[in-house]
């Protein structure tokens, strides 16, 4: 055996031996516990009882069946309909208005990044407040106004809404600095050629050169808020914990009700299995089209 | 030239308009925080609009915080957390992504794998795992429970495995000829190079774990354990709707470090929480 190839080898080993543990926190903490949830989701385990047997599909029969289940997932998924458009065309919009505003770029700039350096749970309850339905700012300025107050979170038809705004406020300013990255890597020659040929109008500049050259930060922005916005939890949790008649019921505030309030062990689980293909899928999805770059955890 | 002067005019001053609406939208919580911090609970609930505090109520609505909360514990909780989390995220990121990136050993692949299936699984996911490994060790209400389950990183070893391998092999083989470890390697030679790449993802890490509610919220049920977004929960629920200014008050002090911070640091700032691609 030559010295190099004994070298080798002992370079390998101490990078397994750097690498272990990461290997070994990993299989711990993230493996071991998924695969964990996988089999729990096929029993009919509940903290407390003794016995703890197989149940096969049942709890996702159980879930199929339940409409409260439909009522989270559409509940989710319409806060996303409403929160990822909203939050990433105004992120966009606010984006562009702010290219070349001068001195006031700055204050624009803190001002709408502001509620991403914020302690989120604190401004909901502040948003909970201004949204009070008598003594609330919103209603407060509606009376002033003469006009009907809204009782944001207390009436089914608009809780959901109500939950989309905190969303779209707390995520604009996100979105809005990657949009300014994104801008600032336009190359500026694109727009001369774009006068070149006719384009003047800021309409124009934006139709021929902003909008392509955007597409992949425009996915990009897309796919990470979708993949916030179905995380949406504090909100339902802490303010409306799902109500009025189930209409803030979130698919991860089901989770948390059904796995650390009711304990039912097995049913839980599988609702986290279902949590974990829809995030799963938005990430192939990115994954797929988008370059290759990637989420956080 | 007139006409186009005159209508670029008129361009600038709505997009101003249009951005200062959006500003002052951005802002109103913030600014109705620190107003109805600061007012006496009868000006709070007289009915009719009025927005600056006619008289004084901050010393008792602060007061009343942390008199009916432990407040300082509350943040000195959310430093211990988020310090002890940031600090083995990284201790335990670099020599893994070093070895990823500089060293070839058996397994790399796989792990390299692992690390971005891990990429895609949510706190939630494992929580109700780790909630029965924790309840049963008899760790609830612990500082344990609240950081063991953030301290592998996935992120944190795939972003600094993409800036190592950037890091010229030939210096890595020029200090292996020289006898140094490769532990000492990946910390004194490859690490300060990265060291942009760390202070983002100390930023990243702080900023997610002072504001997570998820796990605090079911591993703590003692006030004395609390991080700061789960104390000002309980104090909402304890007051239940009735005194906004201390409520208010409350929400300030939470809010204010990461507030602070981001108007003193704001490069870092925004470069840590989206340079996250």
């Amino acid at each position: 055996m030559t010295a190099l190839s004994a070298q080798k080898r002992a370079e390998a080993r101490i990078g397994l031996v750097l690498a272990s543990p990461a290997i070994l926190l990993l299989v711990l903490l993230v493996v071991l516990p998924v695969l964990a949830t996988a089999g729990f989701s096929l029993t009919d385990y509940r903290l407390g009882t003794q016995t703890i047997g197989f149940a096969g599909l049942d709890n996702y029969g159980t879930l199929w069946n339940d409409p409260r289940f439909w009522q989270s997932v559409g509940n989710t998924a319409l806060y996303t309909l409403i929160v990822v458009p909203g939050s990433v065309g105004l992120g966009l919009g606010a984006a562009l208005l702010i290219e070349g505003r001068g001195w006031l770029r700055p204050f624009y700039r803190v001002a709408y990044f502001l509620p991403v350096a914020s302690t989120f749970i604190a401004m909901a309850i502040v948003w909970e407040f201004l949204m009070n339905p008598s003594v609330g700012l919103f209603n407060q300025i509606l009376f002033a106004l003469g006009l009907p107050g809204i009782n944001f979170f207390g009436n089914a038809q608009t809780a959901l809404f109500s939950m989309a705004a905190i969303g779209i406020w707390e995520l604009t300013g996100f979105n809005m600095v990657l949009f300014m990255a994104g801008l600032a890597a336009i190359p500026r020659d694109l727009y001369d050629a774009c006068a070149v040929d006719g384009g003047e109008s800021g309409w124009d500049r934006f139709r021929m050169v902003t909008w392509p050259m955007l597409g992949p930060t425009t996915f990009f922005v897309a796919i990470i808020t979708m993949i916030r916005a179905v995380r949406v939890f504090e909100v339902a949790a802490v303010i409306t914990q799902g109500r009025p008649e189930g209409a803030t019921e979130v698919l991860l505030y089901s989770i948390y009700v059904q796995a650390f309030q009711y304990f039912n062990i097995g049913y839980a689980a599988a609702l986290i299995v279902v949590f974990l293909v829809v995030t799963a899928l938005i990430a192939l999805v990115q994954a797929r089209f988008g370059g290759g770059r990637e989420a956080s955890r | 030239m007139r006409g186009r002067r005159l209508s670029s005019i008129i361009a600038s001053v709505t997009a101003h308009a249009v951005l200062m609406a959006g500003a002052v939208i951005m802002l109103t919580p913030f600014l109705w925080m620190e107003l109805t911090s600061l007012k006496p609970p009868q000006e709070i609930f007289r009915l009719g609009l009025h927005i600056l505090p006619r008289e004084w109520g901050g010393a008792e609505n602060y007061g009343r915080v942390f008199s009916d909360t432990p407040m300082l514990r509350f943040l000195l909780n959310g430093i211990v957390v988020c310090g002890a989390i940031v600090i083995l995220q990284i201790l335990i990121a670099v020599p893994a992504a070093y070895a990823l990136a500089k060293i070839p050993f058996r397994g790399r692949g796989l792990f390299f794998a692992l690390i971005l299936v891990s990429l895609l699984v949510p706190i939630q996911v494992p929580s109700l795992f780790l909630y029965l490994g924790f309840a049963r060790a008899g760790l609830l209400d612990s500082y344990a429970s609240l950081v063991l389950p953030f301290i592998i990183s996935a992120f944190a070893i795939f972003l600094l495995r993409q800036h190592f391998l950037q890091f010229p092999q030939e210096v890595v083989e020029a200090a292996r000829l020289d006898k140094f470890g490769e532990f000492e390697i990946a910390w004194r030679i490859v690490l300060p190079s990265a060291r942009p790449a760390i202070g983002a993802f100390a930023v990243f890490s702080m900023v997610a774990h002072w504001n997570d509610l998820y796990w605090p919220l079911v591993v703590v049920t003692d006030p004395e354990m609390a991080t700061p977004p789960l104390g000002v929960v309980f104090f909402r629920n304890q007051e239940s709707g009735s005194d906004f200014g201390a409520l208010m008050a409350a929400a300030t002090v939470i809010s204010a470090p990461l507030i602070i911070a981001f108007l003193a640091a704001q490069k870092t700032f925004v470069r840590g929480l989206t340079s996250i691609r």
